[in-house]
């Protein structure tokens, strides 16, 4: 069968203005603008089979985000091709998100000032899921992620870790079949994170839901990654096992240092590995 | 200087900052063109409509008009969208972390950021209204220059009163909107005020006789009609300085009640969390 | 048609979280009031000195504006979304979110709230046509009900296309651009006047470019009964108004170039 998700030579490149500080580069701001080039991916491919649990890790600019943005159909890159489920994310928009599920750590999709069940309600009226449907899979994730005491206060009421169990369950209401998490653990406590973990774990041994999930937490991948891809400087720069990463990491500090290999931290073998490549945040 | 430095630097910052929007003061230049000539089409027809003298004449009248334009932005409508921003994301307490005054900050802020997009829009109308007009033949519309040298000076004083006499009033939107804390009932309600008793919609000349001495003496007065009328020596040499220092007077007393104000609200907030 | 039916669930959502600040609602509503009496006063100011303008009394004049208000105050509430686009949309990222709903933008743009608000300005709008329609004796037919309908519905597809045009403008510069405020309001205020109290070249403007003349003139000079100084013909005056359509669908189009520019350059 042919992998869920292709990607194929990827890049993308931003023009960003540049100003010089000052009131005298301020005025001349006013009369010329310069431009420097940035480029956030210089060359991404790799493939996803429908049920795999993908990480995706990257030091802060590496190119995580926009390769995420592109693949849910919001941004377009420069060259290099996509494609999910068939279609090519950024010129079938409206036919491509109604059939995947994004949740960004930081900002919620909820309506700040509805409650979080009219919130429930208004999406399955924007992703036009059948009423008796949805009604079954809503009660369901409110079980499953524990939102039933939630579902009456406004959004902006909620706690960190109540907003990102109620975003998780707002993603899944049309029932996608492929979710992609930015960032969902993060500011949550131990026992939120756990909850969450275990959450897209189940989704994804069980109801075989394909997860890309990017994160700096690395133990949300040693919970949940089978396979692991390293961005950095706007390439792949590992793509394997997770078991493997954590080899790839130490390869380099030689025999000599065995006894730190075993209880090295995992985010200093991460961080290891960006310094090898090169890659660390710019 | 040093009691003023974080003031000044304030003022620096925000400054440099709004200068940046340059796409922003182009095309409000560009729309306030269109704004003027509508405007001034309007009065045109009407004086002509009426044969004889006016409280105010129509070549007056064309130059108030273009130097509203000109100076559109020290109206205060709105307030300081920072201050809004910051009631919206709760985070209004969090300005009170800073080792400043903050009556004195928001105003040095205030200030930038008027005075900020004043200077682009106004130069450029300057350079449409009173030089560019009269070389394509359209110097019947265009911006005349000011009545004298002196006239020059007294506008450039009271141009300097409404750039402290708006930023008070900014001020005292912003106190109202973190007072309630709604970012958008205080934008509306003194827009009104401002744009009507400034004399900024009809030039205050042209309001019923009855009405404009109670009308000359108000603070929105010295925000356009004072020193319009000083620019074209309507008001010149003692009654000028009047004007200004009325200007001055009120811009002070505005400043007052802010300051009073805010020390109210902010202990208010302290209480209860922000 | 579903979209209809998801505007109507959203306009529902806006109303109920509205519903629940009252206080903000009636100070803002009672502050559009303010703001559109303010203009009326300033109007009221100058026919109380001049009397009249080109051969027009305040009474046709109070038609012309409350007819243009009208339409105005009902396309900016629903319009809220595209008011905000550059402040709360482009530059938190927000309207990522927006792409990522399998709905056309402008449909969320348009859900995105129903400004109640706008009660106070449609209040005034109103209160001028009718002041207005009493002092100028309006002889009532189904033809002059029929011309300002289409008037107020022209004028709704105008305004919203220029509140359209001016959020793509956010795509491109994120500061928010004043540009509305004085495009939007600063037509209302040339619709105001009738057209012969302008330059030729003004007029031919306000009719072939940006067709505000189309939804107010015209139409209103049909349902005064009046003759058109400027002389169009009968069929003109009914007709005008759909110029304001074909505005929003330009508007609409540039829309979706300014959509594809965000989707190259992100945010």
């Amino acid at each position: 069968m042919a992998p869920q998700i292709v990607v194929d030579g990827l890049t993308k490149s931003y023009r960003v203005a540049e100003r010089d500080a000052g009131v005298a580069g301020a005025v001349r701001g006013l009369f010329r603008r310069r431009y420097r080039t940035v480029e956030a991916l210089r060359s991404v491919s790799f493939t996803l089979e429908a049920g795999e649990l993908l990480g995706f890790i990257g030091p802060n600019g590496a190119g995580k985000s926009t390769t995420i943005k592109i693949l849910s159909g919001i941004l377009r890159p420069t060259s290099g091709r996509v494609m999910i489920d068939g279609l090519v994310p950024y010129e079938d928009r409206i036919a491509h998100v109604g059939r995947i599920g994004v949740v960004f750590g930081q900002r919620t999709q909820l309506w700040w000032d509805l409650p979080v069940v009219e919130g429930f309600d208004l999406l399955r009226d924007i992703y036009r899921v059948d009423p008796a449907r949805y009604r079954r899979t809503r009660d369901e994730l409110v079980a499953l992620l524990g939102l039933e005491k939630l579902l009456g206060q406004p959004v902006r009421q909620l706690s960190l870790g109540q907003r990102m169990r109620a975003e998780i369950a707002a993603a899944l209401l049309h029932e996608p079949r492929l979710l992609f998490l930015d960032e969902p653990t993060i500011g949550l406590d131990a026992p939120a994170k756990l909850a969450v973990r275990q959450f897209v774990g189940r989704l994804n041994r069980e109801r075989g839901v394909t997860v890309l999930l990017t994160t700096h937490d690395m133990h949300d991948i040693e919970a949940l990654a089978q396979r692991v891809i390293v961005i950095g400087n706007g390439v792949v720069l590992a793509d394997t096992p997770f078991e493997r990463l954590r080899a790839e990491g130490l390869a380099d500090l030689g025999p000599e240092v065995d006894p730190e290999r075993e209880t090295m931290a995992i985010e200093e073998v991460v961080a290891r590995f960006y310094a090898h490549h090169g890659a660390a945040e710019i | 200087m040093d009691p003023f430095r974080p003031y000044l630097a304030a003022f620096a910052a925000r400054f440099q900052l709004t200068l940046q929007y340059r796409t922003a003061a182009i095309a409000g230049f560009g729309t306030q063109c269109w704004w003027g000539v509508i405007k001034i089409m309007v009065l045109a027809a009407f004086f002509a409509g009426s044969p004889g003298r006016q409280p105010i004449s129509l070549e007056h009248v064309v130059t108030y008009t273009w130097l509203g334009q000109a100076f559109l932005i020290f109206l205060p409508w709105n307030g300081d969208p920072d201050v809004a921003e910051m009631v919206r994301s709760g985070a209004v307490a969090y300005d009170r972390l800073r080792p400043i005054d903050t009556h004195g900050w928001w105003y040095a802020r205030a200030l930038a950021w008027t005075t900020a997009r004043v200077a682009p829009r106004a130069a450029l109308m300057f350079a449409f209204a009173a030089l560019v007009l009269p070389l394509v033949g359209l110097g019947r519309w265009s911006l005349r220059p000011p009545a004298d040298l002196p006239a020059a000076a007294l506008f450039a004083l009271s141009i300097a009163g409404v750039a402290l006499l708006s930023a008070s009033i900014v001020v005292l939107i912003n106190v109202i909107i973190v007072a309630t804390l709604d970012d958008r009932g205080a934008n509306l309600l003194v827009a009104p005020f401002s744009n009507l008793l400034s004399g900024s919609i009809v030039p205050l000349a042209l309001f019923p006789d009855w009405l404009r001495p109670a009308l000359r003496l108000q603070p929105f007065a010295g925000l356009v009609d004072t020193p319009f009328r000083i620019y074209f020596g309507d008001m010149a040499g003692w009654q000028a300085l009047g004007g200004i220092g009325l200007q001055l007077g009120w811009a002070v007393l505005l400043a007052g009640l802010g300051r009073w104000w805010v020390g109210r609200v902010m202990d208010r907030l302290q209480v209860q969390g922000g | 048609m579903d979209a209809l039916r998801l505007y109507g669930r959203y306009t529902a959502a806006s109303i109920r979280g509205q519903m629940r600040y009252p206080a903000s609602f009636l100070m803002t509503s009672f502050g559009a009031f303010l703001a559109t009496a303010a203009d009326a006063v300033g109007l009221w100011v100058l026919f109380a000195h001049f009397h009249h303008i080109h051969g027009w009394g305040f009474g046709e004049i109070a038609v012309f504006y409350g007819t243009v208000g009208t339409a105005f105050a009902l396309t900016d509430a629903a319009t809220r979304g595209f008011d905000v686009f550059g402040d709360f949309f482009v530059r938190t990222g927000a309207f990522d979110r927006l792409l990522l709903r399998p709905r056309t933008t402008v449909l969320q743009l348009l859900g995105h709230e129903l400004r109640l608000s706008r009660i106070g300005r449609l209040a005034q709008a109103v209160l001028m046509l009718l002041i207005g329609l009493s002092l100028v004796h309006l002889q009532w037919s189904p033809r002059a009900a029929i011309l300002l309908l289409a008037a107020v519905a022209g004028g709704m597809a105008l305004f919203a296309g220029l509140l359209i045009l001016q959020a793509t403008l956010a795509f491109w510069t994120v500061e928010s651009l004043e540009i509305a405020n004085i495009l939007t309001y600063g037509g209302v205020q040339a619709a105001e006047y009738p057209l012969d109290v302008y330059a030729a070249w003004f007029r031919n403007f306000l009719i072939f470019v940006v067709p505000i003349g189309c939804i107010a003139y015209f139409p209103v000079v049909g349902a005064l009964g009046r003759h058109d100084p400027l002389g169009a013909p009968d069929w003109v005056l009914f007709a005008s108004p759909a110029a304001g359509f074909a505005f929003l669908g330009v508007a609409l189009w540039v829309w979706g170039f300014g959509v594809r520019h965000y989707a190259s350059t992100g945010s």
